[in-house]
């Protein structure tokens, strides 16, 4: 493992105002992930990290702070620059609606490499041999309808991975799936993070779904309650629950 | 990028797409018919008046530009000729009556066109000859008179009309076919001045006429720039006239304004009609979208890569709906019966193809915003 810092947060914090109401949803969260982690980010349902992530992601400004990706302080770039960054350095996977319907898988995960504007007969061999190696080399040609859940969430994981990005998140990815799939989709993540070196981030609320991960952070009312990146610790936090 | 997705998306929705397509089609034959109605309906009307060789008709003053109701005597016309600009002016008579047809028997309705031979008004012989002289009983007949009637140059035509109340029928020879004349929904025979004035219909009143009179007199003038100022110097020196140019008489034909627009506001309501059934339908489609586009938002496409498709799509789907109207529209236009007044011209097909045509980016215009306006946040339930 790699120790070059990929994911820094200084004191990021988001505020939404509603009338005279101000709620913070992510209160002073500083965070360090280095390449080749895989992290998950856990707390139950309206603690913050679905906020934290959107921030990450450059879908969202925070009220404070700063989110550094490759030491790149999102807050400096434009609009436009931050949906090419977007484009080019994050994979993103979601809970629903993640593939787009009227696309084949093959579609799908072609579709990062159109956006990044590198799509071409040995990018797509290359979308191929990834689907292939996720076991949907029989599938490249289905539309999504005609995908069980387990198999949609593994085209999506390869259309995160498909264009070399630095940063993967993904949003409750076994959200809808059952025990032994959602295993097998964090498996997958995990591997391939590690073997690429990529930095990932994983937002559950299913601690079990935390056997694969290299680090939990855990988030409550928007603070960072606890960082965990001993094996040990991790195991006894997954027991515990 | 853009197209990718417009084109992949109407591809795996076919049916959705086709049966849209389809509407669109349906909105294209109205129009189409619509604008040829209009066409054929004005041309039936106007198309001897859009056709005559000259610049200005000249008009009773009191007639209210109304050739049935204007008196232009013999003395009148030599009066017009003498102002200065005038190049040529012929009288023109316009009544109505029938042809008998030997054939079948039964009667066909004609507009009965007295013309000077030779000056403006008289009509151009495309098959046989013209008027031998000014006081020939010869008959020239329009296109559509010898196409319905099947009459031919060398046959006699027999005129039916009603002079001081009685039905008088007079036999002449038929020397010389002209074009499509038509006037007042009606094919067209022209006899010389002389004749059309023995054998039109006339009332009681006004047959003891001593002196030849027509309806209206066409002017020639020498340089169609100058129309205006020769059209004032004759009113100014013709005592009881009023010149217009050709199309203002055309406008006060009887009917003729009022029923060009209702024709056009017909057309324009469908097209109205078609915007807001593509806005709606593009609009609906849209929302049903709005998680999806929030997942390309937030994966890196840009909004102008979102709009771009939208827009694609929508001509696509347009184009496609009115060239299947268009290949509809010909097909019923082959196997309409004859009779019914409908003429596909080149420049009202065009304007409505075109019109057609945006009419979806219009109606679209909606959709794109909303797409636009999606937040990529959605992808995240945010």
């Amino acid at each position: 493992m790699e120790n070059n810092i990929v994911i820094e947060t200084r004191n990021l914090s988001k505020i939404f105002k509603s009338g005279s109401q101000s709620i913070k949803a992510v209160d002073q969260a500083s965070i360090e992930i280095h390449a080749g982690e895989f992290v998950a980010l856990v707390g139950p349902s309206g603690s913050g990290k679905t906020t934290m992530l959107a921030m990450l992601a450059a879908l969202l400004t925070p009220s404070e702070g700063q989110v550094l990706i490759n030491g790149q302080d999102l807050a400096r770039m434009s609009d436009k620059e931050r949906v090419y960054f977007r484009g080019k350095e994050i994979g993103f996977a979601f809970q629903a609606n993640n593939l787009i319907p009227f696309l084949t898988v093959l579609e799908n995960v072609d579709l990062m490499l159109r956006i990044n504007n590198n799509y071409s007969k040995e990018t797509r061999q290359d979308a191929i041999e990834l689907l292939t190696r996720l076991g949907l080399g029989d599938r490249l040609y289905s539309l999504p309808r005609q995908l069980s859940g387990g198999q949609r969430q593994r085209a999506s994981i390869a259309r995160t991975l498909i264009h070399k990005p630095s940063v993967v998140l993904a949003d409750e990815p076994t959200a809808n799936l059952d025990t032994e799939r959602a295993y097998q989709v964090v498996e997958i993540y995990a591997d391939l993070i590690h073997e690429q070196n990529k930095t990932g981030i994983m937002v559950t609320h299913d601690l079990r779904m935390c056997r694969y991960v290299d680090k939990i952070i855990q988030i409550e009312d928007g603070k960072i309650t606890s960082i965990l990146s001993n094996q040990s610790d991790i195991d006894d936090l997954i027991a515990c629950h | 990028m853009a197209f990718f997705l417009a084109f992949k998306e109407i591809w795996r929705n076919q049916v959705r797409f086709l049966s849209f397509s389809a509407v669109i089609a349906l909105i294209t034959v109205l129009v189409l018919f619509i604008a040829a109605l209009a066409q054929g309906l004005a041309m039936a009307n106007k198309e001897y008046l859009s056709k005559v060789d000259g610049e200005l008709i000249v008009f009773d003053e009191n007639a209210d530009l109304m050739a049935s109701s204007s008196l232009i005597r013999r003395s009148n016309l030599n009066d017009i000729q003498r102002v200065d600009g005038v190049a040529d002016a012929g009288s023109v008579g316009f009544s109505s009556g029938k042809i008998f047809l030997k054939s079948s028997g039964e009667f066909l309705d004609v507009s009965l066109i007295g013309v000077d031979p030779n000056k403006p008004g008289a009509p151009p012989v495309v098959e046989g000859q013209s008027f031998s002289n000014n006081r020939s009983s010869d008959v020239i007949i329009d296109a559509n008179v010898a196409e319905d009637s099947g009459l031919q140059v060398g046959d006699q035509i027999t005129i039916v009309t009603i002079r001081n109340d009685e039905e008088t029928y007079n036999t002449l020879p038929v020397v010389g076919i002209t074009d499509g004349q038509q006037y007042l929904y009606a094919g067209s025979i022209f006899l010389t001045n002389k004749t059309w004035d023995e054998v039109r219909t006339t009332g009681s009143a006004n047959a003891s006429l001593a002196e030849l009179t027509s309806n209206v007199v066409i002017v020639k003038v020498e340089n169609p720039e100058e129309t205006e100022i020769v059209a004032q110097d004759i009113e100014n020196q013709v005592s009881g006239t009023e010149a217009v140019d050709i199309d203002i008489a055309i406008e006060s034909l009887p009917g003729y304004s009022a029923q060009q627009s209702t024709l056009n506001t017909q057309q324009g309501f469908t097209l109205l009609i078609g915007i807001l059934v593509i806005g709606g339908f593009f609009q609906i489609q849209m929302l049903q979208k709005i998680p999806q586009i929030g997942v390309l938002k937030a994966i890196g496409t840009t909004n102008s890569v979102v709009a771009h498709s939208v827009v694609l799509q929508i001509i696509l789907i347009t184009t496609f709906g009115v060239f299947i109207g268009a290949v509809i529209t010909y097909l019923l236009a082959a196997f309409l019966p004859a009779g019914i007044p409908i003429l596909f011209s080149g420049p009202s097909v065009l304007l409505a193809v075109i019109s057609l045509l945006l009419i979806g980016p219009i109606g679209g215009l909606v959709s794109v915003r909303l797409a636009i306006s999606v937040e990529p946040l959605i992808a995240l339930r945010l």
